[in-house]
């Protein structure tokens, strides 16, 4: 059992469509759960509802095995950051940490305590007389940080606290977020839009898109076994390049510009005869040595990252991108040779978009790692 | 903002203008409060001044407890106001229920309502309260501001809503979270309500005049009308010198919430 259950949880504000849909899903204790998803897709309901700030239109939500659905927010122990923050503009870093257990009427002595191991943990000992408008944006975030874990509630519930932040700042922030979380032993309820900030933290992901969940799983499942096309398409950067395709005398047509033949590689009979949607990740394209599978194509865009090559061209009507790993110097228009093979594709069904078969070498990959 | 120096001094010198024009009376009245009546009636230029009208007007009338009366009306007014908007103003923003905007657009509709089209209505009801003659009749009827409650709503709702919710997680009640939070944060209109208030009902007329029979809760507005009605021959030097002596707590709260006020009364427009 988990600690925290949904089941068949639904939102709606108008009684007649739904924003969240027969959500169903356990997030055991300890974890740390991230929900990604487009700006609009609910993940942020979810998480309010989570918080009880937002009412449960249907299912039941139980937090350690007790049903919470009508328990208002301060009863259901936890705490939350907020993406701007909330932070009480006219009380000082101390005040403002210190203001849920005043509410809760904690003693002075345990505040005090509390309040100092806080402050050391977080760096904030030198600032706590200052007003959060006196703070750079990082601080005013460890200070919400600080405020969440001051708390001791055993679940934090986090609402894409980094994107006020600047890049540098928000990759040093995910790590200390993270090591707090393992440190304290918080569950964690973590939502992002952004798929990098969901891949470096997340324990668990789950994708939403219109309010329907999409997929399930650790960071490497859903980067590996992207259940349907959005998640293929939503999940890694540079995304899953994707082509519509047609099995033909042994051979793979992608997008009717591609012709991949399938060697010895056994067809399944799941894949034949209907229309296909292929993946391919971008570092699965490296440089067409002397071997066989090679492919010509015409560079259309190239971005220099130093340590690899980010290179773009058409296939079809589709751009892709191949990922050559060191410093590449090739020109807009030249014909380059790209390795491009069967066993690194996921194969869609195209009318549904869901995963018929997933690549044959992340197969591989699994029982080297076993 | 740079300006040739030319056109600098024509725009000093046609506000300076504009500045004496609109500040015309009140000098004169400071002036005249220095004259003798016989100077002021020909218009000549006095020979001397003097504080003597200053000392009449305390005088000849209980101007003392006019100037009371005022104070206590205002004051009273100024903190009913900032209770009741701010309190209606919290409802508004962050207590969701059926009805709240449209309640609200019919809350502020009634400032299209004039003052004196409910003055007949509100002069039965404080009558028939026993109120007349007392500070009550003079105050409650001006509790309930439109104006008051739109300002703080509006300022209010530049309160973000999280700060609601993080104080909902902690267990904080909405009395308290209006207490602790929203005032505190809302500090700047709510100095400005109370200056715009304690200003319009230290200068209130007509419901003074109407709601008291005698000088035991008179206004100074009120006392200042009688200082003209009494005699036969106004002594225009000891009226004036009254409403120099009525005008300064005005300018002294003018002068201090200048800038407040100013702030205040426009944030909401910016937005």
């Amino acid at each position: 059992m988990g600690y925290i259950e949904l089941m068949g949880i639904s939102k709606s504000y108008n009684k007649q469509s739904n924003v969240l849909n027969g959500i169903d899903l356990t997030i055991e204790k300890g974890e740390f759960f991230v929900l990604v998803g487009p700006s609009g897709s609910g993940k942020s309901t979810l998480l309010r509802m989570i918080a009880g700030l937002e009412e449960i239109s249907g299912g039941t939500l139980k937090i350690s095995g007790e049903i919470v659905n009508h328990l208002p927010p301060k009863n259901r122990n936890l705490s939350m950051v907020f993406q701007n923050y909330a932070l009480y503009p006219h009380l000082s870093v101390e005040q403002n940490i210190l203001f849920g257990l005043h509410a809760k009427k904690i003693d002075k002595e345990i505040q005090r305590k509390r309040l100092e191991e806080t402050a050391e943990m977080m760096g904030l000992s030198e600032l706590l007389k200052r007003k959060p408008r006196e703070l750079s944006g990082g601080q005013r975030q460890r200070v919400a940080l600080a405020r969440a874990v001051v708390s001791e509630a055993p679940l934090c519930l986090m609402d894409e606290p980094l994107s006020n932040l600047d890049a540098k700042l928000r990759a040093n922030m995910r790590i200390e977020i993270r090591r707090l979380q393992k440190r304290l032993g918080l569950t964690m309820v973590y939502v992002t839009h952004d798929q990098v900030e969901a891949m470096t933290m997340g324990d668990r992901i789950m994708v939403l898109n219109d309010g329907i969940i999409q997929q399930v799983g650790e960071p490497i499942e859903l980067y590996n076994k992207p259940a349907n096309l959005f998640v293929a398409t939503f999940i890694g950067s540079p995304k899953m390049n994707l082509g519509k395709a047609v099995l033909k005398d042994s051979k793979l047509l992608i997008e009717n510009a591609l012709e991949v033949p399938l060697e010895q590689m056994e067809v399944p009979t799941s894949l034949q005869n209907r229309d296909l949607v292929i993946g391919l990740r971008a570092e699965h394209m490296p440089h067409g040595s002397e071997q066989h599978q090679i492919q010509k194509v015409e560079i259309v865009n190239v971005e220099h990252l130093g340590n690899e090559t980010l290179i773009s061209f058409e296939v079809g009507t589709e751009l892709w991108t191949a990922k050559w790993l060191g410093q590449w110097l090739v020109q807009v228009g030249d014909i380059v040779p790209i390795h491009i093979s069967v066993e690194n594709m996921c194969f869609f069904d195209a009318d549904t978009g869901c995963l018929i078969q997933e690549a044959a070498f992340s197969q591989k990959q699994e029982v080297v790692s076993k | 903002m740079t300006m040739p120096i030319s056109k600098k001094i024509l725009f000093y010198f046609l506000l300076s203008i504009a500045a004496l024009v609109v500040f015309a009376p009140a000098l004169m009245a400071f002036v005249m409060s220095f004259m003798e009546n016989k100077d002021i009636m020909t218009g000549t230029i006095p020979q001397s001044l003097s504080f003597d009208n200053y000392l009449k007007a305390f005088e000849q009338f209980p101007l003392l407890k006019y100037l009371f009366n005022s104070l206590v009306v205002s004051i009273v007014i100024t903190i009913g106001q900032l209770v009741l908007s701010s309190l209606a103003a919290y409802a508004f923003v962050f207590l969701e229920f059926k009805g709240r905007d449209m309640l609200f657009f019919l809350f502020i509709a009634t400032m299209m309502v004039p003052f004196e089209a409910s003055i007949i209505p509100n002069f039965h009801i404080i009558r028939d309260l026993n109120w007349i003659d007392q500070y009550p009749g003079l105050t409650v009827p001006f509790f309930a501001t439109a104006f008051g409650t739109f300002l703080l709503r509006q300022n209010f709702k530049q309160i973000p809503k999280e700060l609601r919710e993080a104080s909902q997680i902690v267990g904080m009640g909405d009395f308290k979270f209006y207490l602790k939070v929203v005032l505190p944060v809302a500090k700047t209109s709510l100095v400005t309500l109370g200056a715009y208030g304690f200003l319009t009902s230290w200068n209130m007329y007509l419901w003074p005049l109407l709601s008291t029979t005698n000088d035991t809760v008179r206004t100074v507005q009120i006392g200042l009308k009688q200082l003209q009605t009494q005699e036969q021959l106004n002594d225009w030097g000891v009226i004036m010198s009254g409403a120099i002596i009525v005008i300064i707590p005005t300018l002294i709260l003018l002068f201090l919430g200048q800038k407040q006020l100013q702030k205040g009364l426009t944030e909401g427009a910016i937005k």
